[in-house]
């Protein structure tokens, strides 16, 4: 069979793996973005039994496996009471174990803004959440962007693990395909560029986008 | 904090309150001693400025009126009211959140390095007080912010943002942004030190034209002693944390009595 008679075949497969990856894509940087910044900005505020709660949750999510925390999701979880849909379970947990390394970002980032911006704020007169919404966190989402942009490409790559609890992304499609016909080069082949063409040509040219409107609304530009 | 507030007013009464003071007030750094039962009062639209060698406290005082800093003993007052603390069944106790952020509003400050805010142009810098915490609607602020960037000429540049202005424009709009809030007591804690000589002029020229309205408080800290001398109403030399010798500038300057007032100021005169 050709190269051309295979992707005949098996295109519509391919494309609606692709699609189902790139849902879980945006749904797992969703989930990331909001537990980094919930996370982060725990462990920075001096409430003491939620920064022990943000504590553990990073921990546990950087210093385990994504794998088996997906397993976690969609196999333990249920003997807890908890089931989750596979497609949720896949997202969710790949979600937030990158946003456990997200929140070590925020935190950073916040960190970074000058000293001199908050006791300006505060001159102000400001609250401290109008100081945090409205000085710092504006500045620190300019200073996080970047290692954000490696981030999402991680997180991109991490949906593949989804396969795993068999939720019909791209790269469970190119197993099927595999297992069925044994044309492994041509399966993981075309899963292999339409993943390096999702990193890069949509992820990271959308993250230096946002980078620049973010880089001219500051001023920098 | 000594628990010896009782011996404090709770309220500043009589005929001539100032509109600042600090009542034998303690800052303590660990071991380190900054203000040291500072007594300074300020006479409403009175221009006050600190002067004195590094490390004495001036900075330290501005930044406990602003509430930046909390004190380890005394009482500030603003406007007759103690600013530091807050009366709680007829005794002064520690001032929580929601009286400090009531007296601050009386209070403006203006820093060394303007910490304007970057992502911001000079007008929304200026409207973003007003609007979040005075709740002015957008077109009110708008134009109280335009009034005060033509006060301190910078009418043209409302646009911008910082990282397009000079030193001196940037300190200017931090000006006319404390301004906007439209504070009783503003401080200056040497808004000419980060600037190049060249620009010195256009931030004390606006500095000036407040003390020719004197409707505000102000108290200034600076190493600029010609321009200390000539707008000042009171000048207050400081040294380890209290004032050593205070008095009309033309006194301090030329016939100063203390030894320590006298070395400060022929250093001071030499450098330059
Ligand atoms: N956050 C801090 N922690 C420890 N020590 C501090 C802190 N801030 C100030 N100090 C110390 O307190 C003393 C008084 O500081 P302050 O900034 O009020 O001095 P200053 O008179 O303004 O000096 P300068 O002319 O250099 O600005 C200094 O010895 C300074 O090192
Ligand atoms: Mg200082």
């Amino acid at each position: 069979m050709s190269y051309l008679e295979f992707l005949g075949n098996y295109s519509d497969r391919l494309i609606d793996g692709s699609l189902i990856t790139l849902l879980q894509f945006v749904l797992a940087a969703l989930v990331a973005v909001a537990a980094a910044i919930i996370s982060g900005l725990i462990k920075l505020a001096q409430l003491k039994p939620l920064q022990a709660v943000a504590t553990v949750y990073i921990e546990i999510f950087r210093g385990t496996s994504l794998l088996v925390q997906l397993y976690w999701f969609f196999f333990v979880l249920p003997l807890l009471g908890v089931s989750l849909e596979k497609f949720v379970a896949g997202f969710l947990a790949v979600g937030l174990c990158y946003g456990a390394y997200g929140a070590e970002l925020v935190r950073g980032a916040i960190q970074s803004v000058p000293r001199g911006q908050w006791e300006a704020a505060l001159a102000l007169n400001m609250s401290p959440a109008q100081r945090m919404w409205r000085i710092i966190l504006p500045q620190a989402l300019v200073i996080m962007l970047p290692p954000w942009g490696n981030l999402m490409v991680e997180i991109l790559k991490g949906t593949a693990l989804v396969a795993l609890i068999s939720v019909p992304d791209l790269m469970f499609e190119a197993r099927q395909i595999n297992n069925n016909t044994y044309l492994s080069a041509q399966a993981f082949g075309t899963a292999l560029v339409i993943y390096y063409i999702f990193a890069r040509f949509v992820v990271t040219p959308l993250m230096r986008w946002l980078e620049r409107v973010m880089a001219r609304r500051i001023g920098r530009a | 904090m000594n628990d010896d507030t009782g011996r404090y007013p709770l309220k500043l009464e009589g005929d001539n309150i100032p509109m600042v003071s600090f009542r034998n007030v303690t800052k303590k750094y660990g071991d380190l001693t900054v203000l040291d039962r500072l007594d300074l009062d300020v006479a409403p639209g009175e221009m006050v400025t600190i002067i004195g060698p590094s490390g004495s406290g001036k900075t330290t005082v501005l930044r406990s009126l602003m509430t930046l800093e909390t004190i380890d003993g005394g009482v500030i007052y603003v406007d007759g009211e103690p600013l530091t603390h807050m009366e709680k069944g007829g005794k002064l106790v520690r001032a929580n959140q929601r009286h400090l952020r009531r007296m601050r509003a009386k209070i403006g400050m203006c820093f060394q390095h303007f910490n304007l805010f970057p992502h911001m142009t000079a007008l929304e810098n200026c409207m973003e007080g007003p609007v979040q915490v005075l709740g002015l609607p957008k077109d009110e602020a708008r134009e109280r912010a335009l009034e005060l960037l033509g006060m301190v000429g910078m009418s043209e540049k409302s646009d911008q943002h910082p990282s397009r202005l000079s030193g001196g424009q940037q300190q200017r709009v931090a000006i006319a942004r404390a301004l906007a809030m439209r504070p009783s007591v503003m401080l200056f804690d040497e808004v000419t030190s980060a600037l190049d000589p060249e620009m010195i002029g256009e931030v004390t020229n606006v500095i000036r034209s407040l003390v020719d309205q004197h409707s505000l408080t102000m108290l200034m800290v600076t190493h600029q002693m010609g321009f200390a001398r000539e707008i000042s109403d009171r000048v207050c030399f400081f040294y380890g944390g209290s004032i050593e010798e205070q008095g009309a500038p033309a006194t301090i300057f030329e016939t100063p009595e203390k030894e320590r007032t006298q070395q400060f100021l022929s250093a001071v005169l030499q450098a330059n």
